[in-house]
């Protein structure tokens, strides 16, 4: 068949296009981050001096550990809670279960500018007002749906009879989790760590209503700059961010395989 | 000991408390009870904070109704989010079937991992990186100027299909996933019995494929739909003045014009029409999920 093998051709030139599409932005946009002219004038002379010169801008370098300790944060917070429900609703049969796991829905599905201006009222109302604190108190209840979901996946392959076993040999409720029910999911919650460390660290949106000009995250503060006018240092912090992410999700994205396949 | 020996899953809300109440303590304070507080707050004269005197009043959603401003803004938004949708179904849909059908083994693999990646990086930095392209002496410019004879002026930053091209940009990747999964469980013979039984390969598309990859479609174009309509700071970097949506115009009561009663009003009113088109979606996302 002449015509199917032309068509298969075609549908794989086609995805070479896609993926130029979605790259050939990023690529530009790194290769313009070590380009000599500020203005990004051609032709292309090399430089690393706005790499050097991030290391000079102590309000990058301070949004940049902000951003770092709230990921952490949210990712320990995010996994050890998010684990501790989703052994609950695999374990235990009761009313209104059905309801609880709706609930993780909206987090998720609602977009993040309602969400975000809904938080910034909220705490402004009872006091915690803006800052860190509310950032971190957002992104945790941003990442906890996923590391549930996830973790829950994972929890999907487990044989309760594993547990069964153990307890009837004597062993505590306690014991069989830590001993039995962890390690079997532990490639889901570390899937599911990664993914709440993704969340955090590159959350915008619901950081930026949160968020007051001394304490603020990265992608705040990048929003700022390129409202203020390009310049090859935002490039330059955007590479790094790129990188460091599309990294943590080829990480997610390994364990997640694995959780699938064993 | 003995009530934990049965077998299967254990029944009460007792025991399953103490786990589930942290998550969903924290899912309480910081999701549920911002979004009633706001539902309230959008009732009010003004923010009942610092001795300010306020009232109840419809003011906020009769703004709403009687300007013709918002709901202007709220429909240039939903007709961004459905160009924008059918141009990830155009793009995407078709990248999917290869990704399903054409491709096989470890390169569909790797591409199809190619393919999700971005949509996990940061949306702002992806966002960013389109100004480098799109902007008068940039790169298309350029590239256009040295190849074509004659001179032209690429300039389409700060325009509307700059956004466009933004926001597809950043959600196509969602298209691909949802289809790329329903296609890849279309059995394999029944597209040769269509084609056996002399159905034309336009009419094993339209009966066949696209019919039973219609859960990815509709789970696809609602989890782009919905925070299209929502989006700010797409059109705020890319489509510059003519970048008003009606998130940009939430975004302002928020941070730049202090209406905070306006800004949760018109929240509300978004929450609600997204919440019809998840509502209209479940269904079938139910069926699919």
């Amino acid at each position: 068949m002449a015509t199917t093998r032309i068509l298969e051709w075609l549908g794989r030139f086609y995805i070479v296009l896609l993926l130029g599409f979605l790259y050939l932005p990023i690529i530009i946009m790194a290769a313009m981050s070590f380009n000599a002219s500020p203005f990004y004038q051609l032709p292309f002379e090399w430089t690393t001096d706005w790499y050097a010169s991030l290391w000079q801008n102590d309000q990058l370098i301070a949004a940049t550990w902000n951003s770092i300790e709230i990921a952490v944060i949210t990712t320990i917070i995010s996994t050890v809670l998010g684990a501790m429900a989703s052994l609950a609703l695999y374990r235990y049969e009761f009313r209104g279960k059905k309801v609880l796991q709706a609930l993780l829905f909206p987090p998720i599905a609602i977009p993040w500018l309602i969400t975000g201006t809904a938080m910034l009222i909220f705490f402004f109302g009872i006091g915690i007002g803006r800052g860190l604190v509310a950032i971190l108190l957002g992104h945790v209840a941003l990442a906890l749906p996923y590391v549930i979901v996830v973790v829950s996946a994972r929890l999907q392959t487990f044989a309760p009879e594993l547990e069964e076993a153990a307890r009837s040999l004597g062993a505590n409720q306690w014991q069989v989790t830590m001993r039995i029910t962890l390690p079997w999911i532990m490639p889901g919650v570390i899937a599911g760590g990664l993914f709440a460390f993704a969340v955090s660290f590159d959350q915008f949106v619901v950081s930026y209503f949160l968020s007051t000009p001394g304490q603020t995250t990265l992608p705040v503060e990048i929003y700022a700059a390129i409202r203020k006018g390009f310049t090859p240092e935002i490039n330059a912090v955007s590479t790094i961010i790129i990188v460091v992410s599309m990294a943590l999700m080829l990480l997610t994205a390994r364990f997640f395989k694995f959780g699938g396949e064993k | 000991m003995a009530d934990q020996l049965a077998i299967g899953s254990r029944r009460g809300l007792k025991p399953a408390l103490p786990l589930l109440l942290p998550a969903y303590l924290w899912l309480t304070v910081a999701i549920f009870l911002p979004l009633s507080a706001m539902v309230f707050f959008s009732f009010m004269t003004d923010l009942p904070l610092a001795g300010k005197d306020w009232a109840f009043t419809l003011g906020n959603y009769a703004a709403f109704f009687s300007q013709g401003l918002y709901a202007t803004l709220m429909l240039a938004s939903l007709r961004l989010g459905l160009e924008v949708t059918l141009w990830c179904i155009v793009i995407g849909y078709p990248a999917a079937y290869v990704l399903a059908k054409v491709l096989k083994g470890r390169s569909r693999e790797a591409i199809f991992l190619l393919v999700i990646l971005p949509f996990w990086s940061n949306g702002l930095v992806r966002i960013f990186s389109w100004a480098m392209v799109l902007r008068e002496g940039g790169i298309l410019d350029t590239a256009l100027n040295a190849v074509l004879p004659f001179k032209i002026n690429i300039d389409l930053m700060y325009s509307y299909p700059a956004v466009i091209i933004g926001l597809v940009h950043s959600y196509v990747p969602y298209m691909v996933l949802t289809c790329y999964l329903t296609l890849q469980a279309i059995d394999d013979s029944l597209i040769e019995a269509g084609r056996s039984l002399g159905a034309s390969r336009r009419q094993v598309l339209w009966r066949v494929i696209i019919p039973l990859s219609m859960p990815g479609l509709i789970a696809g174009a609602a989890l782009i739909f919905v925070p299209v309509v929502g989006s700010f700071m797409e059109p705020r970097i890319l489509g510059g003045r003519t970048g008003t949506f009606y998130g940009t115009v939430i975004e302002d009561q928020f941070v730049a014009v202090f209406n905070w009663p306006l800004g949760a009003a018109l929240s509300f009113i978004l929450l609600a029409v997204v919440l019809i088109i998840l509502a209209l979606a479940a269904p079938v996302l139910r069926r699919a999920g």
